[in-house]
């Protein structure tokens, strides 16, 4: 089980709190009247899905029930960061960014 | 060799020194007509039928790892057609009926046993979606019957029908023609097969790039065993389809989730078919060896760890032990995960891509291993003459831009 930092709590918590909520910082196309097909079935259904680096929202379900974004790395499933909904991805070299000092296996 | 009667007498009164490997592992050629990316049960059948079905006989089939150590090897082998669409049943029933036959096919025992794959329902909604399925079912001519908690019983008699536990059984969709299969002779059966008709089977061998010329069109790959050229290029790399497709410049709507399954401690034989559950997310049956093979559903978030979570795999073994209390004091000796690459309508994507010369076969999701034979019968065929399968047709890439989804998401929850 996954150990999350909520960035609104503050707190470490154990993943069943938590709700995964699919890849982060997907903008929607718009307006709608002037989207092409091939727009509305990549903001719905393409995803980077990458091995390695993944920019994700969570929601703290069973906690204080808000939305935020954390990034994970999908080979170790390590927590690099997670930051408040509406904040910019953090780049890869910021504070709290270094690579995991032991990978899980 | 023939596996035959006579070969078996022979080799075991001349003390068995005389098996052979059963396929080579060849150097890589400069060049083939056609690559698979993937030596799993799907990618391998693939290679077979081109072989066996289209003449194409200069194939590889490259594998990062060892052959069938994925998914192959990873899942809980259940075999059923009873899927709600059309398009879906027609795919699912194509490989069902290839199936019956494998064993003899290949000249290997895949060890198909047709037991009957039983699937509960537990809720008024339950049993409203399960009685509609069985109707599309006898439509499109898939055997699938009703039965009533107490001939659920009868037909599984270590299953619980009290009335009062948390999601009591109201009664069940038995698919008397759906069972199990061994997972890796699969794999071992189609390798073996593909590798007699001449196709060389590259282990140890991952694609780190895909060629192309100034037209765009595939031109081969490169791996760690270095380049390899070729004018078509067959991706069936599960849950790494994502990452194979990205060399391309090809984003897929996939996303890859770890699976989870889990075996008890090897018991008698208690449990005559498979049962299914759905809404519990819980399923289960008993493998020759005599244990029992458990299966969960898929962890909430993305990964390619190969693990996932142990409260995943405990919220099933609270449903295995309630709907089988006779399971409660058995240990489990082994738990592991594998990565499902799964689409957004839980229906698979098979066919051609925006780039000339390249081909997938991926969103298998959480239940491939029945479409083994099938998805590579139908893959080849659309590699072969470059036009989708008639059966393969509706699962193109392009239905997610189109909006014609094959939407088994809602007809199936979460397990397969």
């Amino acid at each position: 089980m996954l150990l999350i930092r909520c960035p609104y709590c503050g707190m470490d918590r154990p993943e069943i709190e938590f709700r995964h909520a699919g890849a982060a910082h997907i903008i929607r196309p718009g307006p709608p009247d002037r989207v092409t097909d091939e727009e509305w079935a990549a903001f719905l259904y393409l995803r980077d899905n990458p091995k390695g680096r993944v920019a994700e929202r969570w929601r703290h379900v069973h906690g204080c029930g808000r939305f935020f974004n954390a990034v994970r790395d999908t080979v170790t499933d390590v927590f690099v960061a997670t930051y408040k909904a509406g904040e910019p991805r953090p780049p890869e070299s910021a504070p709290g960014a270094s690579e995991p000092t032991e990978a899980r296996p | 060799m023939k596996f035959s009667l006579f070969s078996l007498l022979h080799q075991g009164l001349t003390g068995n020194q005389g098996w052979q490997p059963q396929w080579r592992d060849p150097a890589p050629k400069p060049a083939y007509d056609v690559i698979i990316v993937g030596a799993g049960g799907h990618g391998l059948a693939t290679a077979y039928y081109l072989a066996k079905e289209h003449g194409i006989r200069n194939v590889a089939v490259l594998e990062k790892g060892w052959l069938g150590g994925g998914n192959t090897g990873r899942n809980t082998t259940i075999i059923r057609s009873n899927y709600l669409w059309e398009e879906s049943e027609a795919l699912y029933e194509h490989s069902v009926k290839l199936w019956e036959t494998l064993s003899h096919e290949l000249n290997y025992n895949v060890m198909h046993s047709p037991r009957g794959v039983m699937m509960l329902a537990h809720s008024v909604h339950d049993v409203q979606v399960t009685k509609r399925h069985i109707h599309a079912n006898r439509l499109a001519g898939i055997d699938n019957e009703w039965l009533t908690p107490e001939q659920a019983k009868e037909f599984c008699p270590i299953l619980n029908i009290s009335r009062d536990i948390r999601y009591p059984i109201l009664g069940a969709a038995l698919q008397r023609r759906g069972g199990v299969a061994r997972h890796d002779a699969v794999a071992w059966g189609y390798a073996r097969g593909a590798d007699r008709l001449g196709v060389d089977i590259l282990q140890n061998c991952e694609v780190t790039a895909i060629r192309r010329d100034a037209s765009g069109r595939v031109t081969g790959v490169e791996t760690t065993r270095g380049p390899i050229a070729a004018r078509k290029v067959g991706v069936v790399a599960a849950g790494h389809t994502s990452v194979v497709m990205g060399m391309a410049g090809i984003r897929m709507p996939l996303e890859s989730f770890p699976l989870q399954a889990l075996v008890s401690e090897p018991v008698k034989p208690v449990m005559p078919c498979v049962v299914m559950s759905n809404t519990i997310h819980a399923y289960m049956s008993q493998s020759d060896k005599g244990e029992l093979v458990i299966g969960a559903g898929t962890d909430q978030y993305t990964s390619y760890s190969q693990t996932g979570g142990l409260h995943i795999s405990q919220h099933t073994l609270d449903a295995i032990c309630e709907l089988f209390p006779m399971t409660r004091r058995l240990r489990m000796l082994r738990n592991w995960g594998g990565i499902v690459d799964v689409t957004p309508d839980r229906s698979p994507i098979i066919g051609r891509t925006p780039v000339p010369g390249l081909y997938v076969n991926c969103g298998w999701g959480t239940g491939g291993f029945k479409a083994t034979p099938g998805s590579g019968h139908v893959f080849a065929a659309t590699i072969a003459r470059d036009e989708p399968h008639p059966i393969a047709a509706p699962f193109t890439l392009e239905r997610f831009t189109t909006g014609r989804l094959i939407d088994e998401a809602a007809a199936a929850a979460v397990a397969h």
